[in-house]
């Protein structure tokens, strides 16, 4: 029943802003991708051109070997879930979910028994059962989109675009809600695109994260793929947090000034480079060749993590460092850093 | 010593609610007064007028031929005019607040325009347009189809000045909801008419409603245009507000606040079922669930 979602080099422009230059992406039958990028990157674009809510100007989507744009909206059997939902206020939450099936033509509208026993089983699905009878405006959030979910899987549909699902939901509701949606993924396995801005969301939640900036695709890979090794720095940066040297690769070694950072590197890789080093791929150790000094200037703890703040010379931004448990280095105190990751990229 | 800034504090509460009061008296007694002098006594005087020579009178007044030709004249022109702005209105909103194109805000002062042109002018235009000696007065003339002085210049007067108020209370609704209710039934496969029917049309009920109400209440006391257009022949191309003024002109002061209290009478309701619906309206937004 899913298919694949095939999209080529697709392009869209707004009068004078181009959303989409060029996007070309292959999702699998029954995978959980997600279009990730920050606001203005070209992702709700891609997700309503999908869906057929947009005409690309150049390009196409294919389901699996078909051109979608033979197809009109009802035969493209989209599952859409809006970013606020928009449910249908003036009908209860079982008309909302009912609407799909009673709006196929009559030679295909099952009977109003069958429909009443989808919605139920739908609302099963979405543990919502016995909230037939309530408006919209009766739900909270998190409720409010488990019905925007049923009403989307209602048509059976093919594909499943979800449009910033946790988006307008509180931290805590939002938290449970995506362990809830893998699972639900994982017992349905509809082909599912979502898009967000929550790179945290889309790592955990995903099968594999489509990085979009300025309306071009960085990188597509599995979480730990883009996280550990990012094809780009925007990819580094936009994935968490990085510390960034700039460095001179000579004969398979990372300079920093005239100091042996990061060894080990490819030999063709040479001239000025930037390194981006993640803080807890920086480890505080007492001698070793390849190190980094510097002066620690603050401490910190965020949650479960403790973060050295470290000043180093020639940089004007301290260099961020988790700490290992059994570390306590004190504030002023001299240390060495050793760095155990890193990612390269030639310097602009 | 801790109870004293207790007292202070009440006291000056108290002292800012009573300037409050004098300050309130003052603008509800304008307020009042204003109503009072400019709209309640006039109304009152139409009535009493009215029934100024009995019961007997003002039943005779209104059911005379003349003055029954009026009321039939009017509400036909209304049946006509209100029905052909809410169509033509719904789908002026519909293309302003749903698509994006070039020409929009020109389109949008365009639905304006009928309130910031005077109703004579609105009326003159027809009669400019195909009147005997107007532009296209020839050509109607030879295929013998009236416009002016008759019940089509009328419509048209009416349809004219009353354009604004249906697409007026739809259009600032239909954008505030955006379209993404109508995306969601398209997506679910619903066909744009069905779309249309079962999501917009539900959605924007009360604020059509309210449109169509006023737009009712103006087509029924338009005056301006519609003299311009109507040629006062009595029982004939006369709606209710020219029959009052002629009667009045006619001294007969009697008949002319008969006919003026009916019209009164369709403000009172009209005013009646706007408040009801502005309770209404603001309601059926947060909680439609009393349905």
């Amino acid at each position: 029943m899913s298919v694949a979602v095939t999209i080529e080099s697709v392009q869209k422009s707004f009068s004078n802003f181009a959303a989409l230059r060029g996007v070309s992406l292959d999702v699998q039958p029954g995978e959980l991708v997600a279009l990730l990028g920050p606001s203005g990157s070209g992702k709700t674009t891609l997700l309503r051109l999908i869906a057929g809510l947009e005409q690309a100007d150049d390009g196409r989507v294919l389901f699996d070997e078909t051109d979608t744009r033979r197809l009109s909206l009802r035969e493209r059997r989209i599952g859409f879930v809006f970013q606020h939902y928009a449910l249908f206020r003036h009908m209860d939450v079982a008309s909302n979910i009912a609407f799909g099936l009673k709006a196929r033509p009559r030679s295909e509208r099952p009977s109003a028994s069958e429909i009443s026993r989808r919605v139920s089983e739908l609302l099963e699905l979405v543990q919502l059962g016995g909230l037939e009878r309530r408006f919209p405006t009766q739900l909270s959030g998190g409720q409010r989109q488990r019905v925007a979910l049923a009403r989307a899987l209602a048509i059976e549909p093919r594909v499943l675009l979800l449009d910033e699902p946790f988006g307008a939901l509180d931290a805590k509701v939002r938290k449970d809600l995506r362990g809830w949606l893998r699972d639900l993924h994982r017992r349905t396995g509809h082909t599912t695109l979502f898009v967000t801005h929550d790179q945290e969301e889309a790592l955990e939640l995903a099968d594999r994260v489509a990085i979009l900036n300025d309306g071009r695709l960085e990188q597509v890979g599995s979480p730990d793929d883009v996280y550990d090794h990012p094809a780009t720095p925007f990819v580094c940066e936009f994935l968490g947090e990085a510390n960034k040297l700039p460095v001179e690769v000579v004969g398979g070694q990372a300079f920093f000034g005239n100091r042996p950072v990061l060894g080990g590197l490819q030999q063709n890789q040479g001239g000025a480079a930037s390194l981006y080093v993640r803080p807890q791929h920086m480890r505080i150790v007492d001698d070793t060749p390849l190190a980094l000094p510097g002066v620690v200037e603050d401490l910190r703890r965020n949650g479960p993590l403790r973060r050295a703040e470290v000043a180093v010379e020639g940089l004007i931004r301290r260099i961020d460092v988790d700490l290992a448990s059994q570390v306590a280095p004190a504030i002023g105190e001299r240390v060495r850093l050793r760095i155990t990751h890193g990612s390269l990229f030639a310097a602009a | 010593m801790s109870d004293s800034p207790l007292p202070a504090a009440i006291y000056r509460t108290d002292r800012a609610l009573r300037d409050g009061f004098w300050i309130r008296a003052l603008l509800l007694t304008l307020a009042l007064g204003f109503l009072l002098l400019f709209l309640f006594l006039p109304l009152i005087a139409v009535f009493v007028e009215a029934f100024a020579k009995g019961y007997g009178l003002f039943l005779e007044s209104i059911t005379e031929p003349d003055a029954l030709s009026a009321v039939r004249l009017t509400l036909l022109v209304a049946a006509i005019a209100v029905p052909f702005n809410l169509v033509v209105g719904v789908a002026a909103a519909w293309a302003i607040a749903k698509f994006e194109f070039r020409g929009k805000s020109l389109l949008i002062s365009f639905i304006d325009l009928p309130f910031s042109v005077s109703p004579v002018i609105s009326g003159l235009v027809y009669v400019l347009l195909f009147g005997a000696q107007g532009f296209l007065g020839p050509w109607l003339k030879a295929h013998d189809i009236e416009i002016i002085f008759a019940l089509p210049g009328l419509v048209l007067a009416t349809i004219f000045v009353t354009f604004p108020f249906v697409a007026r209370e739809l259009i600032p609704h239909m954008q505030a909801l955006g379209s993404s209710d109508e995306e969601a039934a398209l997506t679910l496969g619903a066909s744009p008419w069905r779309t249309f029917l079962t999501i917009t049309l539900p959605n924007v009920k009360w604020s059509l409603f309210y449109g169509v109400l006023l737009c009712n209440a103006r087509a029924m006391g338009e005056f301006g245009a519609v003299t311009v257009v109507s040629g006062r022949i009595r029982g004939l191309t006369t709606t209710m507000p020219l029959h009052v003024e002629i009667l009045y002109n006619e001294y007969n002061s009697v008949a002319a606040f008969a006919v003026a209290s009916l019209l009164a009478g369709l403000a009172l309701v009209t005013l009646a079922l706007k408040t009801y619906l502005e309770w209404h309206f603001a309601d059926a937004i947060s909680a439609k669930s009393r349905h």
